[in-house]
């Protein structure tokens, strides 16, 4: 048996009003040290957290939305985004930063990271993982 | 293949049980603890949006939390179930993972 296994993160709280989403991140960076096939989900106003733009300047706090794109050097490839959640926010996927990563298997070409689902490929997903780690 | 899925929040003031009930598939369990069990209350606001996705999601109730809060097992939604502690760590056994709706 394989000793990777399927780690999905599932992000459903906006970026600033709690901790969720960064420690969320966090979790994610060192979780990425341990080589195993990691997913982020973000549905609910986890999708929230994604949006292009962000500026903490005047609420002191870190703007952690940029590290983000840093995901992909630790291949963490896969973000998905639920559309149904964009859509009961008024937000389309081109309010969300562009998040890419280079494809070592096709001569290091840039790809999106980001991956609009439907609500049923999002519960497909989730169904498909080993571990489901929550935020 | 199956999911066990935890929510622990009331769904009167936070739309978490009402997202796990539209990404639970066929065959899932969703087990209400905490403030949740408020979830499985007949006659709710919740109650049908509950009962829809009964006949393929099995309803389960923390007993302790129910009892916690006054709340009698004649009033929650016929089919759900009440378990303890010991039939938590059962339904965490009895599936492949588990998702708590945080």
């Amino acid at each position: 048996m394989s000793d990777i296994k399927k780690f999905l993160y599932v992000n459903r709280k906006p970026p600033y009003g709690t901790i969720y989403a960064l420690e969320s991140l966090e979790v994610v960076l060192i979780g990425a040290a341990f080589e195993q096939d990691v997913s982020l989900a973000f549905l609910d106003d986890g999708v929230f957290q994604l949006t292009r733009g962000q500026n903490t300047d005047a609420i002191g706090v870190k703007n952690f939305s940029p590290t983000f794109r840093a995901l992909g050097d630790y291949e963490v490839t896969k973000l998905y985004v639920e559309r149904e959640s964009l859509e009961e926010r008024g937000l389309t996927e081109g309010d969300l930063q562009e998040i890419t990563y280079e494809d070592e298997d096709d001569d290091w070409e840039e790809k999106p990271s980001i991956r609009v689902v439907s609500r049923a490929e999002m519960a497909g997903i989730m169904a498909d993982q080993d571990v489901v780690l929550s935020f | 293949m199956s999911t066990l899925h935890t929510v622990n929040k009331s769904p009167f003031g936070n739309a978490t049980l009402s997202s796990c009930l539209g990404h639970c598939l066929p065959g899932d369990a969703v087990l209400l603890i905490e403030d949740a069990v408020y979830g499985a209350l007949e006659g709710s606001a919740m109650a049908d949006q509950v009962k829809a996705r009964m006949g393929e999601v099995a309803l389960y109730v923390l007993d302790g939390d129910l009892k916690a809060r006054g709340i009698d097992a004649g009033k929650l939604i016929s089919g759900a179930k009440c378990v303890g502690y010991d039939g938590f760590v059962d339904l965490v056994t009895e599936h492949d993972r588990t998702q708590s709706w945080l």
